[in-house]
């Protein structure tokens, strides 16, 4: 299967007057075409932040983006100027956001917004431009699209709205959909609509996702492989079911300890993983995770753990990595 | 057994929207609580489960009284609450207190946490004003916080943080009954489970009674005896915990359970799923009959279009009810 | 049910007493330090507070600087050219002339004259066709200026903000009617007002100050303040709304706070800020529209000084033949630089301020 996308060693950092905040340090992950990468972290991870510096949308002034590759295809995105970026964004990578409220412009109708994509991209004439966005609208499961073209986006429901975010990243049939949280916003049977949805549409254009998400119910139904992140790095991948069945990285551990599920006992105390999540101004030494690790010892503080292959296709940055896996293999 | 702590019968808040016609007085009307009954048991917990518009927020502050209700009764402990002026109300904060939603919007930003604890505190006259702020200390230790913070303003503690000041406001003048408005949803997943196990402790701890309103059930499931699922305004189906998720019977709860996402990739791919189609309508506009119809799997079922035409009631049988025609 | 008498909670509060002392050490930063910690770390901002707290010292301390006098006349053929402070720092010439002065005003004037004697600086920015200092009337009109800043403050805190407050508070049909209210009121053109006004005081001057103590200038405080609350309250009303409806609030109706204790511990100390933000932007509008009026000849009358008869001054002597540039060049330059500082703080205090950068380093 080809690459879809390869980001090699990212990084962002925000130069603040009050100091610097690392707010990804050293991403790299390689998501296939049709495949689906789920990055999961809370907030502060650095999850978002990475998949904007990917579409090249950090602001330049606080922001400082450096990587040593960001592979679209064969093309390096780092290499680009802001022109040729710009064509780039919406054309071969999209991107779709949490909340569609904000995320519409509320002033144009929803056909002016899609044809706009097309009309910028592929330089379609208004009229084609209306047609193919109203087939758009209808591949997305909206009803009576050609009405819904001249509908404002405070017209319509959440759901609604999300699918024409997904319809708007989905028109010019990019390689790459970044999924920023894109069912939060969202009421659960709503949620499992537009995750039906997504799926569908991978299937049928064979679209690479990159999913981000802080549910891990989403990442376990959705994703192919998962990338756990921590205070701005990742701290384990693995592919979806070796992970959820044995995690390698305590924090993920954690994660999955804490989430209380429909099945299971109820009523018993959750797993809580101590402590809060680290300021990003104000890293601790080492390993991240270190302050509220179980775990944690000497070695832990002294350097940031190296990323280790605990298993085949598995990575952790734990040094207890292999330990771990050991200990999940025999679950 | 003894009378329940609060009881709840047929609840109703009606909002009136839009413009009085010129010729009639007549507005429309959003419906956005439509006759909600439900008992609450000392030291028990009651879930109320539904998705954004089904009213359960609007429930809770009917309950307490921020919203004036409709009509319908609340009752605490015999008392009748729904008929309180608001000096009537003020022995009865010592008994109900709420707890908010979102931890950034529910803490004065210019007020110390010091000031926060001990406003209740001095209003109700409680405690000795020198020993007012020895009791906050003790407030923010009983929810897991150093006392030594006392004199911290709100935006110097993390989410997770706020909502326990938030919880030891609440716990400031002892009550009986617990209204928990979405308490966890706006928190990480790691800092839910940690105040999630702190309501649990406190509740035993205290003997506290809590009505849980939220939209995520395993949360519900985990900490609730009782739910409540609510839609557009009605409860459609009342059952124990165990009840409920072993062996729903309203579609629409069964629904909810099918979509909520499984953390375990073996289970969610291969499971079936019941996904509902189009949106939850406006409670503005509800659908004739059962509200929930047009997008009812078994709506077809019933014969003669009833669930179309006749709104169905809460039918019980044993300590569970359900309204839903289907047989 | 002897819910009053109930046992309190065992919270095993009898080791707190001991933490009491350690509580210091962890002690927060409001949001007030927050705000002004970035205010001084704001260089512009910084620099025009400085600035306006040494105009605004001089301007109170001026009966006891060695100034010439501001009124005393000294009938020239024409205005005096600047001369520079190296050239000549003073000379013995001093006159005390003033109009009316308050009793401390009066007794500082004594103060200064005991210990400078006839000694006055010279004119460092000329004189006018009068031969008045420049120097000394632009420092003696700016205490104007900052009683008419003063006036207007006061009333738009004052009226403006519980007008506001209570509107917004209290919402529905009296939030309705105060605010249809404020747009009449809006909508009069106040020039007219103001002219209509002072031309009857003027008829009736003798009468008023007589028989009601009220004089020309008490009615142009008057309007002045009472054209500048409507801004603030409208401003007031507006965040009160949006104030009303947060969770916090709630939580203190829930836990029984009276709504005199809303309005005053939780919704006034959060519109502070706008309302400071709005103040330091409205003094400069009511600065400029005094001189405007005393231009006019609407406002202070001679022989007191303002700004805007010093506007006044110098629009008289414009002729294309001699160009008297001090007469109008330092005194213009005084109003704008202090006009300036005042936006520039008031930009600043916004951005201090601004809730959405609060407590974020």
């Amino acid at each position: 299967m080809a690459t879809a996308l390869d980001v090699r060693d990212l990084s962002v950092r925000f130069d603040t007057q009050h100091g610097n905040v690392q707010a990804v340090d050293s991403v790299s992950f390689i998501i296939e075409e049709g495949e689906t990468l789920g990055l999961v972290g809370e907030s502060g991870s650095g999850k978002s932040v990475s998949s904007l510096a990917v579409m090249g949308l950090i602001p330049s002034p606080p922001g400082v983006v450096t990587a040593d590759a960001i592979l679209l295809g064969d093309r390096d995105l780092t290499s680009l100027n802001a022109e040729a970026l710009r064509k780039v964004r919406g054309k071969e990578v999209a991107m779709v956001f949490q909340d569609p409220m904000t995320s519409l412009n509320p002033l144009l109708t929803v056909g002016r917004q899609l044809t706009e994509v097309l009309e910028v991209h592929e330089g379609l004439s208004q009229r084609e431009a209306y047609q193919r966005a109203a087939r758009g609208l209808g591949d997305v499961g909206i009803p009576a699209p050609e009405d819904r073209l001249a509908a404002y986006p405070h017209e319509l429901s959440g759901g609604m709205r999300q699918r024409v975010m997904i319809a708007m990243a989905l028109l010019c049939n990019p390689k790459v959909l970044i999924a920023d949280e894109p069912s939060t916003a969202l009421d659960v049977t709503i949620q499992a609509q537009i995750l039906e949805l997504m799926k569908e549409l991978q299937e049928r254009h064979g679209t690479a996702i990159l999913l981000i998400t802080h549910d891990l119910g989403v990442v376990a139904g959705m994703s192919d492989r998962v990338n756990v992140m921590y205070a701005g790095r990742i701290v384990e991948t693995a592919d979806t079911a070796p992970l959820f069945d044995a995690p390698c990285h305590p924090y993920t551990q954690g994660l999955l300890g804490s989430i209380p599920d429909l099945t299971g006992v109820a009523g018993e105390d959750l797993y809580s993983i101590p402590g809060q999540p680290p300021d990003l101004a104000e890293l601790p030494p080492g390993c991240a995770f270190a302050p509220r690790c179980e775990r944690a010892r000497d070695e832990c503080t002294a350097a940031v753990p190296a990323t280790l292959e605990p298993a085949a296709d598995r990575l952790s940055a734990c040094l207890d990595a292999e330990l771990l896996a050991r200990e999940g293999g025999a679950r | 057994m003894s009378a329940p702590l609060l009881q709840v019968t047929d609840l109703c808040k009606y909002f009136p929207v839009g413009r009085r016609g010129i010729l009639s007085d007549k507005r429309r009307v959003l419906r956005a609580v439509d006759g909600v009954s439900f008992d609450l048991e000392r030291g028990q917990t009651l879930g109320l489960v539904g998705e954004s518009g089904c009213g359960k927020s609007t429930t809770a502050r009917a309950i307490i009284g921020l919203h004036p209700a409709t009509s319908g009764s609340v009752r605490l402990e015999g008392v009748e609450l729904t008929d309180l002026s608001r000096a009537g109300w003020l022995p009865y904060r010592r008994r109900v207190q709420m707890i908010f939603q979102d931890p950034y919007a529910s803490l004065d930003p210019r007020q110390t946490v010091s000031s926060i604890l001990t406003e209740p505190l001095s209003i109700h006259r409680l405690v000795k004003p020198k020993e007012r702020k020895l009791r906050a200390m003790a407030l923010l230790d009983a929810v897991g916080l150093n006392p030594r913070h006392i004199d911290r303003y709100p935006h110097e503690f993390s989410g997770g943080q706020r909502q326990r000041i938030g919880i030891a406001r609440a716990l400031a003048l002892e009550p009986e009954l617990l209204l928990l408005d979405e308490p966890v949803s706006a928190l990480d997943v790691s800092i839910q489970a940690q105040i999630v196990n702190l309501l649990g402790e406190l509740q035993e701890r205290f003997n506290l009674a809590y009505l849980f309103i939220a939209h995520d059930l395993a949360v519900i499931r985990h900490l609730c005896d009782e739910i409540c699922v609510m839609y557009l305004g009605r409860i459609v189906e009342q059952a124990p915990r165990d009840e409920l998720f072993e062996s729903p019977r309203h579609p629409y709860t069964q629904a909810l359970l099918s979509a909520v996402p499984h953390p375990n990739p073996h289970t969610e791919r291969t499971r079936e799923r019941i996904v509902l189609a189009g949106d939850v309508p406006s409670p503005l506009d509800p659908p004739t009959g059962c509200t929930f119809h047009p997008r009812c799997v078994h709506a077809s079922e019933v014969p003669e279009e009833r669930c179309s035409r006749e709104c169905p009631t809460l039918v019980s049988s044993g300590s569970r009810s359900a309204a839903c025609h289907l047989p | 049910m002897a819910q009053a008498n109930r046992e309190r909670w065992d919270l095993g509060g009898t080791q707190m007493e001991t933490l009491l002392t350690e509580v210091a050490r962890f002690k927060g930063e409001s949001l007030w330090q927050d705000a002004w910690r970035r205010l001084k770390a704001n260089r512009a901002s910084w620099w025009a507070l400085v600035f306006l707290a040494v105009f605004g010292s001089v301007s109170i301390l001026a009966p006891v600087l060695p100034l010439p006098s501001p009124t005393a006349i000294d009938l020239q053929i024409e205005p005096q050219p600047p001369v520079a402070p190296w050239t000549e720092l003073g000379n013995d010439g001093y006159r005390r002339e003033y109009w009316d002065l308050n009793a401390l005003d009066e007794g500082l004037v004594s103060l200064r004259q005991s210990v400078f004697g006839d000694w006055q600086f010279s004119n460092w920015l000329g004189t006018d066709a009068k031969g008045r200092d420049i120097l000394s009337r632009i420092i003696w009109g700016s205490r104007t200026s900052i009683l008419v800043a003063i006036a207007a403050t006061i009333c738009s805190l004052l009226i403006g903000v519980s007008y506001g407050a209570t509107s917004g508070f209290l919402g529905g049909r009296i939030d309705n009617l105060m605010m249809r209210i404020v747009d009449v009121l809006y909508s009069i053109p106040f020039i007219f007002v103001v002219i209509f006004l002072i031309t009857i005081v003027n008829e009736y001057r003798t009468e008023l100050e007589d028989n009601w103590g009220i004089n020309r200038e008490v009615v142009f405080y008057v309007v002045i303040g009472a054209i500048y609350w409507l801004t603030m309250a409208r401003v007031v009303r507006g965040q009160v709304l949006s104030l009303r409806e947060t969770e916090f609030v709630e939580a203190a109706r829930v836990v029984g706070a009276s709504s005199a204790r809303i309005i005053f511990v939780h919704l006034v100390p959060n519109v502070l800020s706008i309302v400071i933000v709005y103040l330091t932007l409205t003094i400069p509008a009511v600065m400029l529209f005094e001189a405007f009026l005393s231009f006019l000849g609407l406002g202070i009358e001679p022989p007191k000084v303002s700004w805007g008869l010093l506007a006044v001054d110098g629009a008289e002597v414009i002729n294309p033949v001699r160009i008297y540039w001090w007469l109008i060049v330092f005194p213009a330059a005084a109003m704008g630089s202090t006009l300036l500082a005042l936006n520039v703080l008031g930009d600043g205090l916004r951005d201090a301020l601004d809730p959405k950068l609060r407590g974020k380093d």
